[in-house]
């Protein structure tokens, strides 16, 4: 494995630091998501902060408290607080208070589907709405940890401790349960509607091929993977996690069975986000020292987008066209680049 | 305390059985005037009056990590929570988690040593138990969780004394030392304790291991061996030192007190307190230990809850101490013999 420090003279990389317009947010940042061609950086409490590309920024009030999750279909972001409230923000900065806990628990979970149906979970219960504003409630064994939309139909996955429940809302009965024991978080599908993928409490991934639950163990990470991207089609799902981006191998019917995954861009510093390119076979990756990189994943080519020394990065992302890339660390220092 | 300690969020854990008083305590700390302010985490949500601004309901969800092994549950909902309120930071100065009067403390403490990202922001402080003196006794006997609660306590607050006759409180407090020498106890009314008393105890710092020596409340004038509790007494009747003070041996939840002021040898000694820890560490609740290894100027220190154990050296010896090891072990049915024969192979001769 190859060690590499980016410093000033280092003349190993080509960097675009240059090119970044700096933001700062002034405020503890989680996630960011772009809304047209704004930026919307989601903060730890509390507010939304819009970013143009003249990097002005405009905040917006959605919550009376904590942020806890977050999805975003480009057109809007649903967000999840510890104030018991469901709310969406759409692109004109406008906010919609969607649901309410009956009893202001934690909305833990929030998930968006393509048709505008949305989902989220207040301990052990995930509820649907669909677009034509039915409601449906499911209760699983225990907390949910995370939640998922089909890409194909409404179907929701609902990961909890043992296992995902995977859910037909619109069908009575059919729940069905795909066992693995301990907890998980985080919860995706593969773009192909192929392979269920979970980012587990320890610090793996486990994943089920839907057409006969086929378990794919994906071990090794030193630390938890809290972030989770598919390259542009589907053919890889680039992980945080490791001082690695770790790209496990989706193209075959057989996905990352037997497959040892791609590791790039070793750094001395744990990937602490990843966002792939939504058109080219590039990934964007942060890591716990403030470092961004651009990463080609053919060759494993690398681009210094932001140099390292700042708290860890805590959010990326590409705008839908993949011209813009937005970041910002833990404390909201970050940039806007444009391609 | 090191600066990466002090930055930490503290977490109090607060047990005790049904109706002992924990939520009176709970209200007592919330309510003083100490301009700081609490994240409580408690169970049942919204069914007993807690007036604070940050209060979580905890569905007291235990997970079993790495292969189910019962030495390594943790608290799900406790590790979810606590990422949670991480993006509350600086909103809040401390953390009680109130557990319910069944619960087991074990995986409330291992969620802050097995989880990397709860160890990163936040640091467990103490176990506090609320005990009811009139119940107590009785509890022990019938209600494992009671036990349970007693034996992994750093802190009890023996409540409700009020309800009870001098004798009746020599006689609890008797049983609480037959299970747990070494916590620290306070006898209160209403949970009328200082705060300074239960918080910011520090019991799981290592920098602040000073010495391990029974707490003995007012029995401290008398100069009888304390190292009672190493007899095979198991007949659970109490002998009366002539004193007032009586010794109850618990019949399956001891502790075990190890001393020598010979070096020890580290080469011998760590692994055998980690194959220990393993192999008995379902028995073992809780243990401690200041050790002087031989060649070696610095006191070393550790403490462990079941298989799970943080050690360090803590500082150098000062000059006149005795250069003295000292191990507890706090839990049930403890291979009493083959420890201590361990632990004397341990010894450089």
């Amino acid at each position: 494995m190859k060690e590499f420090t980016p410093a000033p003279e280092s003349a190993s990389i080509v960097s675009v630091t240059d090119r970044v317009k700096p933001i700062a947010l002034g405020m503890a940042v989680t996630s960011v998501h772009f809304l047209k061609e704004r930026a919307a950086f989601v903060g730890g409490e509390e507010t939304v902060a819009f970013v143009d590309s003249n990097c002005e920024i405009t905040t917006v009030a959605v919550h009376s408290g904590g942020i806890l999750s977050t999805a975003s279909d480009g057109k809007r972001i649903v967000m999840g607080g510890d104030d018991g409230k469901v709310v969406s923000l759409d692109a004109k900065g406008e906010v919609t208070l969607l649901a309410t806990d009956p009893k202001r628990r934690w909305i833990d979970a929030v998930a968006l589907h393509a048709d505008g149906a949305f989902a989220w979970s207040a301990g052990k219960t995930a509820t649907v709405r669909s677009g034509k504003a039915e409601e449906k409630s499911i209760d699983v064994p225990s907390t949910v940890g995370g939640l998922a939309f089909a890409p194909k139909g409404l179907r929701l996955a609902i990961a909890h401790y043992n296992g995902v429940t995977l859910w037909f809302p619109n069908m009575a009965g059919s729940a069905e349960f795909l066992p693995w024991a301990g907890s998980h978080h985080a919860v995706a599908f593969s773009p192909d509607n192929k392979f269920l993928v979970t980012a587990m409490h320890e610090p793996a991934l486990h994943g089920w091929r839907l057409a006969d639950n086929r378990h794919m163990r994906m071990t090794g990470y030193p630390g938890r993977v809290r972030s989770m991207s598919w390259s542009a089609g589907g053919k890889g799902l680039a992980t945080s996690g490791a001082d690695t981006v770790i790209i496990w191998p989706f193209g075959s019917k057989d996905g990352p069975m037997g497959k040892e995954p791609a590791m790039l861009a070793p750094l001395q510093a744990r990937v602490s986000v990843v966002a792939c390119h939504p058109r080219n076979d590039i990934l964007a990756a942060g890591y716990s020292d403030g470092t961004v990189l651009m990463v080609r994943m053919e060759d494993g080519a690398e681009i210094l987008v932001r140099r390292n020394g700042t708290p860890p990065v805590a959010a990326l992302a590409w705008n839908a066209k993949g011209t813009l890339l937005a970041f910002a660390d833990e404390n909201g220092d970050g940039g806007l680049l444009e391609l | 305390m090191s600066e990466a300690t002090a930055s930490k969020i503290p977490v109090t854990v607060l047990t005790g059985y049904l109706g002992a008083g924990k939520t009176t305590l709970l209200n007592r700390i919330l309510s003083e005037n100490h301009g700081k302010k609490y994240a409580v985490i408690v169970n049942e949500f919204g069914e007993i009056g807690i007036d604070n601004d940050l209060i979580i309901g905890a569905d007291e969800e235990v997970f079993e990590m790495n292969n189910g092994c019962i030495c390594c549950t943790v608290r799900g909902d406790l590790v979810r929570i606590m990422d949670g309120l991480m993006k509350r930071k600086g909103k809040f100065d401390a953390i009680i988690v109130e557990t319910t009067g069944l619960a087991d403390p074990a995986p409330v403490a291992q969620t802050f040593f097995v989880d990397e990202d709860v160890q990163k922001n936040a640091r467990l402080d103490a176990v506090v138990t609320v005990a009811d003196a009139k119940w107590l006794s009785d509890r022990l006997k019938d209600a494992p969780e009671a036990k349970n609660q007693i034996a992994f306590a750093d802190v009890i607050v023996l409540n409700k004394t009020d309800l009870v006759n001098k004798g009746e409180l020599a006689e609890v407090e008797a049983r609480i030392r037959g299970i747990n020498p070494y916590a620290k106890l306070h006898r209160t009314e209403r949970c009328a304790v200082a705060l300074a008393d239960v918080l910011d105890r520090g019991a799981f710092d290592l920098d602040r291991i000073l010495d391990i020596e029974p707490d003995f409340l007012e029995a401290d004038d008398h100069d009888h061996d304390h190292d009672h509790h190493h007899h095979h007494d198991h007949d659970h009747h109490h002998h009366d030192h002539g004193h007032g003070l009586k010794h109850y041996h618990d019949e399956d939840m001891q502790s075990l007190s190890l001393k020598t002021d010979k070096p020890l040898d580290p080469n011998v000694f760590m692994p055998w307190l980690q194959n220990l820890v393993q192999v008995e560490g379902g028995k073992i609740l809780r243990s401690k230990g200041i050790l002087a290894f031989h060649d070696d100027d610095d006191r070393y220190v550790f403490q462990g809850v079941h298989m799970m154990l943080e050690g360090n050296h803590q500082r150098k010896w000062k000059d006149g101490e005795p250069r003295e090891s000292r191990l507890v072990f706090i839990g049930r049915e403890l291979p009493e013999e083959a420890i201590r024969k361990g632990f004397e192979s341990c010894i450089v001769s």
